[in-house]
């Protein structure tokens, strides 16, 4: 009993730090899954409806429901990356070639740790966060390792030592160091108008969420959000901003050389990505676990109030998820030059006249 | 050369030119059609329609009464463009049908072979007999070629019996029986 209490302060973080990463890997194979219904439903099909497991999917009526809503083809999906044939194709740079999938989804992961999903008051009445590590700086930490997962895709093409994914992951490159800049200037405001000097919480992501309470900053600080959303859609190299993939004119773009488990991790790092995007406009713009603009929250002090807060924030971060899909069948991919001149010529000039905007207002507003 | 007329375009406003309204129509638009009905059949299970004169696997067919149609005279043989029917004539057996042994000759061998036929439905067109029918069925497997050529047996399986009204022996049998041999 004494060995378990003694350690206790070593192994309670690994053992969250492993529960948060199979929910998380969890969350990405079923966005994945609703990445391929909500396509279907879209374009007008039905979508995977066919893998039933063995036991849970013959239970009379609920496992036809599942069956059919797909809910165990991510299983199946994963075993067919496991279960292929690993083909290493003969011109690859073999060391740099296997580094790729890792260097782009580690990252994904690693930022997950100063993401806080919700909150619990603790014995003493204070307000505090569900996050892994509560670092002053996460957003700064956020921006830095997540910006890392341009090198997986970067080595990836330089690695597969062939045209089309040498293309994609210039074109990778490039726009992901345009949209950085608009997005880093893009959240400087909302850092501006929650932690001001003199509040409690510093720069931590905590804070901008607990700065929201009254009112969220999408309504506050719309063309922040408006930029932000547009660089995280762009960082994360979904469409209408594909350009390493665009698979129209790169056949895959930079994973063209890839197949079988490696393909399966760029894959989920993919999905990371977009769920940590949407996590983030969620805790920046969208009140975080915040119940409405206006209207105070009704999770109460308890263990349980503190679950819903986290089924609340998760329910946003699922919309958002969707919206992202929603948006990959609606609006078709830029041009790349398109998208370079959004970025530079429209993107940044407008968040730096943002950021003087908020510089101003917030001057004249403190001096009054 | 043609007189072009160039258009005037109204210029855009400043809300047309940042694309927003428009892209909040399209997502209208995708949203609404993620909520109409799916077009897609659930294919093995659900089948489409077929029409009626579908040209879809030839096979043979057999008379009401159950004798074979086919007469072996080989012009849907020589008739088929990618010589996918191989025919080889034979006897009828003069002890089960007495009536028509000796009158008429049918098929010993009758093969289509499934790769090379093109289903345009020559055979169909040129059959004197009416003992050739395209079916409407249009998906064939297996696992070799010799599984994809159809013998005699596997085309009279396919084919069934049409129900048409010729009866060509009951006629002649009439006409018989009335004392009216030709």
């Amino acid at each position: 009993m004494e060995f378990i209490t003694n350690t206790l302060p070593f192994t309670l973080p690994i053992v969250f730090s492993v529960a948060m990463i199979s929910v998380f890997m969890g969350l990405c194979s079923y966005s994945v899954l609703a990445e391929r219904k909500v396509s279907s439903w879209i374009q007008g099909r039905t979508g995977p409806n066919r893998t039933r497991l063995p036991l849970l999917g013959h239970i009379p009526i609920l496992g036809n429901i599942l069956t059919r809503l797909g809910i165990f083809q991510p299983v199946a999906d994963g075993l067919k990356f496991l279960f292929k044939e690993e083909i290493t194709p003969g011109h690859v740079k073999k060391g740099y070639y296997y580094l790729a999938p890792i260097l782009a989804l580690a990252p994904a992961l690693t930022t997950m740790v100063v993401l806080p999903f919700g909150r619990f008051v603790d014995p003493s009445g204070v307000v505090q966060p569900l996050v892994l590590a509560n670092i002053d700086v996460g957003m700064l930490f956020i921006l830095g390792v997540s910006s890392l997962g341009v090198y997986g895709i970067v080595l990836a093409g330089w690695s597969s030592n062939s045209k089309y994914p040498f293309l994609g992951a210039i074109r990778a490159s490039a726009q992901m160091v345009s949209y950085e800049l608009a997005m880093g200037l893009s959240i400087l405001p909302v850092f501006m108008w929650a932690s001001a000097p003199g509040t409690d919480y510093g720069l931590t992501l905590f804070g901008v969420v607990e700065a929201q309470s009254g009112l969220w900053l999408v309504i506050w600080q719309p063309l922040s959000a408006l930029i932000f959303l547009v660089s995280v859609f762009a960082e994360t190299n979904r469409l209408p901003f594909d350009m390493a993939e665009s698979e129209t004119d790169l056949v895959g773009g930079f994973h063209t050389e890839y197949g079988c488990f490696k393909f399966g991790l760029f894959f989920v790092a993919e999905y990371a990505h977009v769920i940590m995007g949407s996590a983030l406009f969620v805790l920046l713009f969208l009140g975080g676990w915040n119940f409405l603009p206006g209207m105070a929250d009704p999770w109460g002090a308890s263990q349980f109030g503190a679950v819903l807060s986290v089924l609340w924030f998760m329910a946003k971060v699922f919309f958002m998820i969707f919206f992202f899909i929603w948006v990959r069948w609606t609006l078709p991919r830029f041009r790349y030059d398109q998208v370079m001149a959004l970025g530079w010529k429209i993107l940044l000039p407008l968040a730096i006249g943002n950021l003087i905007l908020n510089t101003l207002f917030i001057a004249i507003y403190d001096t009054l | 050369m043609a007189k072009t007329k160039v258009l005037e375009r109204k210029p855009l406003t400043f809300a047309e030119r940042t694309f927003i309204p428009q892209i909040v129509t399209g997502l209208k638009t995708t949203l609404a059609a993620m909520f109409a009905k799916t077009i897609t059949l659930e294919y093995p299970e659900q089948r489409p329609v077929i029409p009626e004169n579908y040209r879809g696997v030839p096979t043979l067919v057999k008379d009401p009464n159950g004798r074979e149609k086919c007469v072996s005279c080989q012009l849907c043989e020589f008739v088929c463009p990618p010589k996918a029917i191989k025919i080889i004539p034979g006897e009828i057996d003069a002890e089960a049908e007495p009536d028509r042994a000796h009158v008429e000759k049918a098929p010993k061998e009758f093969d289509i072979n499934m790769l090379r036929c093109i289903y345009c439905g020559l055979c169909q067109e040129v059959c004197p007999e009416e003992a050739i029918f395209l079916k409407d069925i249009f998906s064939m497997s297996g696992y070799t070629r010799e599984e994809m050529i159809n013998k005699k047996d596997k085309l009279y399986e396919l084919g069934g019996t049409l129900p048409d009204q010729h009866h060509k022996w009951d006629k002649k049998k009439a006409a018989e029986a009335a004392g009216n041999t030709h």
